[in-house]
């Protein structure tokens, strides 16, 4: 297959949705699904009729604002509306008045404003489709010019064509370490030809992080698709999608687009008329932290108890099954598509120095607007947090974010302007992680929020290594101690030492940066941890 | 010298063993099947007891201990039945900023039951989980697979109240 | 980053060891050096003769040029390596983690049938370990006398998964494994059932000898008699390699 025959069906899957004069979209990821999106698109059917095929309900993914919940969008070719218009917090009442409004003054009770920061300040290359398409239609996907990246590595590049896209691009991995992909993807291709795997890591685990849930709800080819690019990148031909069981949507939705691509022939044997042969398969995970960590991920697709081993050898060179494997992100792979199609030098041109392209944050906790946002790497903090998340409710004030989950750290105020990439948060003690963003106010007590991380921690720890198995409990007992104004000037200081021995000797990231979280909140409210303090009985 | 392992009869009449034996056949009986093999007697049976453990490892013939280890190490698996009903909290982060301490004790002081047990008439299963990732409905908790999101304890035990 | 891959002639690197200078086959691990040339490295899950486990990070040893810990057991020599295997950060670190093992359970030497013959009481001694800072975690265990030979006592166990290893990887017969997770760990044999009714334990002993302290030992020993034979375990290791 070309370019030209892909682009030729996507046009004709664009005309069909060009007859479709009047389109509601709802949202049907999780967030809105729990708010009770269901009932609202059966009203809002219901209220739209028949139509003659005109009227189109359509359920889609993600649109951001998980707050606002159920969404709706409404589109009418008529009346020159273009799904700008948003309503919020919809109930299957509100069906009838939605309808029955379209082409007149809108319901000013829901309007959901677009040119709000939170929707004007994004800028989506991973979360394009998110909101706008029906993620369970592969004709939706292709109409958006999805698998024109794929097709076009396989008609017009070459595996090392696709490898320089990459790197140009300056991509870096978007489950938490920030590794170059291009680099990563380089050294799995020049191992010897044979059996290679590509793994997705789906195992979302960083409590408060929702971002990689969103993109597999919403968007699942695109996953497929970058999927299958990198391995025609590398030589592989069987991938694996390690997905949480706790994201039963999410699964339903990543098995329907594997059959639909399937059928369409853009996966299995001889993919889009080529002699590129690539299978993927989904494996659940079953609530284990660690296996987000790439070694126990491995372990647990084997069928083993999900514990890391020592690196090297890296998977690149000895991986799944001892085979040189493959292993991103979700986000990653999300990446993958628009670099293809677009040019590696277009990414890089989105982006701080030594970050490129977008993230996709996932806000929680005390802020105005929870949700989804993807903006360009290198968006001021305070701007995230105050200008798109609407800053903190109950006129309380901002204390600190908490970035990178159980592995990261909390900014004070004080840091808030700092450009986010991966370098910027490291030196602030946290990380970029998956890219959770937890806001805390003036009622959140510092102590508290490491014990948690800790205990977090600790109960995730798997076991397998003396530092990390044993340290944690003690960091945590020696927190409860202190949360509880029982402990010392003696018990701080061991906890400190017990933070450094852990942090250096333990075998994998987990154990690694469990201390973080204590050592970033010692960092900045140091003060809050002594005012804690027993004094000395002498 | 190959010694095949004769594969073991279904335990039971039970129609449920079939589901899982087809898991395993659709993979191979390879040992690496064992956690989908395991998802799927969880799925049927709600939990794995002895006889399904047993079985599962003699299919895939795969060692007693290393079936138990893999059981016991992912905390999706079940060993005990649960009860009728099931309400998962959620612990994530923003879950927690927001409150989910509040709901689990809400449930003790209110049902008297801990997290991780069963109430006594079999009734209610609460358990707690690192984040379902509804983090914009914080606090949230999963009542028999329905998400129920931005809850206080007030309204969480109401729920619980109403179930049969 | 990755080593070639498996390359058919073995080539001698020339590495530096607490400023000793040596060569050694790159396919040797930095802790195996080591023991050839008799330079103390402290380790407790590592064992040779059975496969490299690399839990116990007593081995961490510093690399000239890289802020990370590496460990001993699991990682290859390389031409011009620089490594110290004794710092002063080094020894703290080892302290603290034996005082860790020490507080996960309960080791009490003095009423040990393994006192006096214990992996986990020299490495102590050895390190410096006089006294421990971190709190005791006071954790009941139970003791598992069922089997007919052996005894099983949780409370001395430090989860080093050498009786794991010389049963799957030796013996063949996999009766033991872990179950649980984090400070949860412990071993078992077969469904989590009493040793002495496992229906895969073939009594060959090779746990009891291979353990490093006295949670696997024989029936019947009292305090300070139960002294291990580990000699059989590389004569084993090679022969069943060379099957």
């Amino acid at each position: 297959m070309h370019l030209e025959d892909l682009a030729e069906k996507a046009a004709e899957f664009r005309a069909e949705e060009a007859a479709i004069q009047r389109e509601v979209r709802v949202c049907m990821a999780a967030s809105c699904q729990s708010s009770g999106s269901l009932a609202v698109m059966d009203a809002l059917k219901d209220a739209c009729g028949d139509g003659n095929g005109t009227c189109h309900v359509k359920g889609v993914g993600c649109m951001g604002l998980c707050s606002a919940g159920p969404l709706v969008a409404v589109a009418d070719k008529d009346c020159g509306l273009d799904a700008s218009l948003l309503y919020r917090d919809v109930t299957p009442n509100d069906a009838p008045d939605i309808m029955g409004s379209v082409c007149g003054a809108p319901v000013e009770r829901l309007r959901c404003p677009t040119d709000q920061p939170f929707f004007a300040r994004q800028h989506k290359i991973v979360l394009e489709n998110s909101g706008i398409i029906d993620p369970d239609s592969f004709k939706n996907y292709v109409a958006a010019g999805g698998y024109a990246g794929m097709v076009r590595a396989l008609s017009e590049m070459t595996p090392a064509d696709v490898l320089r896209e990459v790197t140009t691009s300056g991509l870096r991995g978007r489950g938490g370490g920030g590794y170059p992909t291009g680099l990563k993807w380089s050294t799995v291709a020049k191992m010897p030809a044979g059996q290679k795997y590509v793994i997705c890591n789906a195992d979302e685990g960083d409590p408060g992080a929702f971002m990689d849930r969103a993109v597999l709800e919403s968007d699942p080819h695109r996953v497929l698709e970058g999927m299958a690019i990198a391995a025609y990148a590398i030589g592989a031909n069987k991938g694996y999608i390690y997905v949480r069981a706790e994201y039963p949507l999410a699964v339903e939705r990543l098995q329907t687009a594997l059959r639909k691509a399937k059928r369409a022939g853009f996966l299995g044997n001889k993919i889009a008329d080529t002699q590129f042969n690539f299978e993927i398969e989904i494996r659940l995970g079953a609530g284990a932290f660690v296996c987000g960590e790439e070694t126990a991920l491995m372990a647990s697709i084997e069928g083993l108890r999900g514990q890391p081993r020592p690196r090297p050898p890296y998977p690149a060179e000895s991986g799944l099954w001892g085979c040189p494997t493959l292993i991103n992100n979700v986000e990653t792979f999300a990446n993958i598509a628009p670099i293809v199609r677009e040019g590696g030098d277009w990414f890089a041109s989105i982006g701080t120095e030594r970050s490129k392209g977008t993230k996709v944050f996932a806000l929680a906790g005390k802020i105005h607007n929870t949700g989804l946002i993807e903006v360009p790497m290198g968006t001021k903090l305070r701007d995230i947090i105050e200008i798109i998340g609407g800053g903190i409710p109950d006129d309380k004030s901002f204390k600190a974010v908490q970035t990178g989950g159980p592995s990261g750290g909390c900014i004070p105020d004080r840091h808030l302007d700092i450009p986010v990439d991966y370098d910027s948060l490291k030196t602030l003690g946290t990380m970029m992680g998956s890219g959770g963003m937890i806001v805390m106010d003036e009622t959140s007590c510092m102590v508290d929020v490491a014990r948690y991380f800790m205990e977090f921690c600790m109960t995730e720890s798997c076991g397998k290594c003396i530092p990390c198995r044993t340290g944690t409990w003690q960091m945590h007992s020696l927190l409860d101690r202190i949360a509880k104004s029982q402990g010392t000037q003696a018990d701080l200081a061991l906890l400190e030492e017990l933070c450094e021995v852990v942090q250096a000797t333990s075998l994998c990231g987990l154990g690694q940066t469990a201390p973080n979280p204590v050592l970033s909140t010692l960092r900045y409210f140091r003060d809050e941890y002594e005012e804690k303090l027993q004094l000395p009985t002498s | 010298m190959t010694l095949q392992q004769a594969k073991p009869p279904l335990p039971s009449a039970d129609t449920r063993w079939k589901l899982i034996n087809a898991t395993m056949r659709r993979n191979g009986y390879a040992g690496h099947a064992l956690i989908e093999t395991l998802h799927s007697v969880q799925d049927a049976f709600g939990y794995l007891d002895e006889t399904s453990l047993r079985f599962v490892a003699a299919s895939l013939d795969l060692p007693l201990s290393k079936v138990f280890g893999v059981a016991t190490f992912y905390h999706i698996f079940m060993l005990k039945p649960k009860g009728r009903h099931t309400c998962v909290v959620c612990t994530g982060t923003a879950c927690y900023i927001k409150g989910a301490g509040e709901l689990l004790d809400g449930i003790q002081a209110h049902f008297a039951i801990a997290p991780g047990e069963t109430s006594e008439d079999d009734r209610l299963s609460v358990l707690t989980a690192r984040c379902v990732g509804a983090c914009g409905l914080a606090p949230a908790a999963v009542l028999d697979g329905d998400v129920l999101g931005k809850q206080t304890s007030d309204t969480l035990t109401a729920k619980l109240e109403e179930l049969d | 980053m990755p080593r070639p891959a498996n390359q058919p002639n073995v080539r001698v690197v020339t590495l530096k060891i607490d400023d000793l200078d040596l060569s050694a086959r790159e396919d040797e691990t930095i802790i195996e050096v080591c023991r050839e040339n008799k330079i103390p490295i402290p380790s407790l899950c590592y064992l040779d003769g059975l496969s490299t486990w690399g839990a116990c990070r007593l081995c961490v040893v510093e690399l000239e040029g890289q802020n990370r810990l590496t460990a001993a057991c699991s990682t290859r020599v390389a031409e011009g390596m620089q490594i110290h295997t004794n710092t002063e950060r080094l020894q703290r670190y080892r302290r603290t983690i034996i005082e860790l093992l020490f507080a996960e359970r309960s080791h009490i030497c003095s009423v040990c049938v393994s006192n006096g013959h214990c992996e986990l009481q020299s490495l102590a001694q050895r390190c410096g370990v006089d006294h421990v800072r971190v709190p005791y975690r006071q954790a009941a265990y139970p003791v598992d006398s069922s089997h007919e030979m052996f005894r099983l006592d949780h409370n001395r166990c430090v989860l080093c998964t050498r009786c794991v290893r010389v049963c799957d990887e030796i013996e063949g017969a996999h009766t033991w494994d872990v179950m649980g997770r984090g400070s949860d760990c412990r071993v078992i044999t077969d469904l989590a059932l009493p040793w002495g009714e496992s229906e895969t334990c073939t009594g060959c002993g090779k746990c009891v000898q291979v353990c490093p302290t006295g949670a696997l030992v024989k029936q019947g020993t009292s305090v300070g008699e139960m002294v291990k034979d580990q000699h059989f375990l590389p004569i084993l290791a090679r022969r069943r390699h060379a099957r």
